[in-house]
């Protein structure tokens, strides 16, 4: 059992990257999401159709294959040079979870119950008023939970940025493995658990957000 | 009728195929009392909706305080109003909904206090202690840091009642506004709806099933059947004198015997 | 590239290096190659889910173990399994499994494929199952029992035929998620469309376009399902008049 001792501060290696690429991937998903969710239902159809582009096509195809895109065609194809691999894989992130989220806040939004947009609208308010003082304080408590667990997909999405060449945890466990192949399933293993630990907090806020979003919520 | 505070001329709504409205005319005075009953799917409902811009007519003219409601000039022509126009005029009318439809998330004294903060810009200590006197007249003043959540149903729709009064309407809508209540609740509803209407200053149009009371209180009462007034006249004339055979089973299902 | 009066690529500067940087040539010779792979993509999405779907049975199964200590264990490990990378998992599978000592053995790549993916997934099938069983009206349970039904029976005749008509627009969802999550196993060597495409475009020093091509054959596979599903969802709802079961989509 020596070997464990070996192996988590291998693992613990890489922890700086998993956990950069997931804070960055959380902060610009969830802008993402609000600014797609509202444009989706704007009034302007340009904006509604343009980002419903986006959504569809995010959410149509897979996390690996953007991935791999991304990361080639936006040297070649639009020149640009994020600097590093670590942004291709934030933005990629970024982008496919953004896109699934967009959703669950156009549909929060929604989902509020007809009649508080009428008794807004009976005291006349303007939309904008009705939706930063009764809808939007709604429609995020229910969001909420759902956020929690995108949050825990994409923990496990980051493992993926090894793919590019980052060095994050489970790169560290595949460097470890492939010079210790007795150890292999050990190694994969205590991986896993280490991922699991680290989705720990996000379950349990999770299970906290669903107990949060049940009151204060007025839906049909 | 000199000044009255709402028209309807000739109005129609459609909702795809179905006719709700065909036709509609009507007079309101200045705190004028109406019951407007009917069957459902007369219409009423649809009537103080328009009145109230949720719903737009297909036809006909609404005024309200002399002004076009759902149109406006532009330059020489006559075009359906924006949302400036209908705001600059939506603002004299309140409603009171069937489910309520407080806000949640807002406390009671919050709830009353959000609009006329927000909408009309009035200052936050005078709102205050507006809110607070409407919320005691309806008898809630000791709950103005409660929850909607933590109340009853009948104590719900008062604190409706005094978040649409602190807005000062010239016209209040009423929808409907005991039919989701339990039959226990119903009675310290209509006591405040009784006290608004003596002190006499707006009009109300009430849609409601509560017969007597509709009676009891109404300067008119106005029967609505298949989407036209059928019938309008002071109470007691409605009740003896109608020989309008559908008013008369109307009335006959839903007056308790006495 | 214009657009009646409108000349585009002034407008978007990136059209005109989208144009220069884009082959069409290599577009033409890499599909048929590329193509060739959806039969073991398709092929592995299937496996995997009729795998996920019994799987997810079978935790429900384990998680009303009456002993508390198992079930409560159980539901640990799925909760384990549902959280962490799919990707790791295989890696467990390919790398990993084949030096586990007494019970070690080499798995094909297809094999850990439907394994990795078709577990990992089953663990939110599970869940689609469960609230399906919950949306069943309490009194159907009661009914049963005066019916005096057995427990097997109840089951069969009387819930399963109502839990679950109402989660299959969800389960068709996960259909297409666990489809997008297939390429992952071009990781462990599995020659589907992904693989061949970096195959072509470790041979032909171009990668842009054979990608472009996985991308977009993923695209229109996975939008026209959703679109089947979506039907099928309206016609469910006008069947039963209820809504449709289960958790949210990933």
């Amino acid at each position: 059992m020596e070997t464990l001792s070996e192996i988590f501060p291998e693992l613990i290696k890489g922890l700086p990257i998993t956990l950069l690429v997931l804070a960055g991937s959380a902060v610009f998903s969830y802008l993402i999401a609000f600014i797609a969710g509202l444009s989706r239902l704007s009034r302007n159809v340009v904006i509604r159709t343009f980002t419903s582009f986006y959504v569809e096509i995010f959410r149509g195809t897979s996390l690996i294959v953007q991935l791999f895109w991304l990361y080639f065609a936006l040297p070649v194809l639009f020149d640009i040079d994020l600097g590093s691999e670590l942004w291709v894989g934030i933005l990629t992130i970024a982008l496919n979870y953004g896109a699934y989220m967009s959703e669950v806040v156009r549909g929060s939004i929604l989902s509020v119950a007809k009649g508080q947009t009428e008794a807004g609208i009976a005291l006349n308010m303007t939309r904008f008023q009705r939706m930063r003082l009764i809808i939007l304080p709604q429609a995020v408590r229910m969001m909420l939970p759902e956020f929690g667990n995108y949050l825990i997909q994409m923990l496990k999405a980051t493992s993926l940025v090894s793919l590019i060449g980052l060095m994050d945890v489970l790169y560290f466990g595949e460097l470890y493995s492939s010079t210790h192949i007795q150890q292999a399933p050990l190694v994969y293993l205590l991986t896993l658990i280490f991922y699991f630990i680290l989705a720990l907090p996000l379950i349990w806020f999770v299970r906290k957000m669903e107990a949060f979003s049940k009151k204060g919520v007025a839906s049909e | 009728m000199t000044n009255p505070i709402v028209t309807f001329r000739d109005v129609h709504k459609s909702y795809g195929d179905v006719e709700v409205l065909k036709g509609i005319d009507l007079d309101i005075a200045p705190a004028e009392k109406i019951a407007l009953i009917g069957p459902s799917g007369s219409g009423k409902t649809t009537v103080i909706r328009t009145l109230m811009t949720l719903e737009e007519p297909t036809a006909g003219i609404i005024t309200v305080d002399g002004q076009n409601l759902w149109q406006m000039e532009k330059g020489s022509k006559m075009v359906r109003a924006n949302e400036k126009h209908l705001r600059s005029i939506r603002g004299k009318i309140g409603m009171v909904f069937q489910h309520f439809n407080l806000f949640p998330h807002m406390t009671n004294l919050e709830n009353c206090m959000a609009a006329p903060i927000h909408v009309k810009k009035e200052d936050k200590a005078s709102v205050r202690k507006r809110s607070i006197e409407m919320l005691e007249k309806v008898g809630l003043g000791d709950k103005l840091d409660n929850y909607p959540n933590q109340l009853s149903g009948g104590q719900k729709q008062r604190v409706a009642m005094a978040r649409a009064l602190v807005m000062r309407p010239k016209v209040m809508l009423f929808d409907e506004v005991t039919s989701a209540l339990d039959p226990e609740l119903v009675g310290e509803v209509l006591e405040v709806i009784r006290d608004i209407a003596n002190e006499g200053e707006m009009a109300m149009v009430l849609v409601t099933h509560e017969m007597d009371f509709a009676l009891d209180v109404a300067d008119r009462v106005i029967f609505l059947d298949n989407g036209v007034i059928a019938e309008s006249g002071k109470p007691a004339e409605i009740l003896q004198h109608s020989d309008n055979e559908r008013l008369q089973s109307f009335l006959h299902r839903f007056r308790s015997t006495s | 590239m214009r657009i009646g009066n409108l000349d585009l690529e002034r407008i978007f500067p990136f059209i005109t290096r989208i144009k220069e940087n884009f082959s069409w040539e290599t577009v033409t010779e890499s599909f048929p190659i590329i193509f060739k792979g959806i039969g073991i993509t398709l092929g592995l999405t299937i496996a995997s889910f009729a795998v996920a779907l019994l799987f997810g049975f079978v935790w429900l199964l384990l998680r009303k173990i009456p002993f508390k200590p198992l079930s409560w264990l159980f539901t640990w490990i799925m909760e384990f399994i549902r959280s962490t990378p799919p990707l790791v998992q295989l890696f467990f599978l390919y790398y990993g499994w084949p030096n586990v000592p007494v019970v070690g053995v080499t798995l094909d790549p297809f094999v850990c494929g439907v394994l990795g993916i078709g577990i990992h997934f089953s663990t939110y099938i599970s869940e689609v199952y469960r609230s399906g069983i919950e949306s069943v009206d309490k009194g159907q349970w009661e009914a049963a029992k005066a019916l005096n039904y057995s427990a097997g029976k109840k089951w069969t005749k009387v819930i399963l035929p109502q839990a679950l008509p109402p989660t299959i627009p969800m389960l068709g969802n996960y259909l297409i998620i666990m489809f997008k999550e297939v390429p992952l196993t071009a990781t462990i060597g599995v020659i589907g469309i992904l693989q061949l495409a970096r195959d072509y475009g470790a041979q032909y020093w171009r990668y842009l376009e054979p990608l472009t091509i996985v991308a977009l054959l993923f695209l229109v596979m996975s939008y026209a399902s959703s679109l089947i599903i979506r039907r099928m969802e309206k016609k469910i709802n006008e069947r039963t008049g209820k809504k449709p079961a289960g958790t949210a989509v990933q």
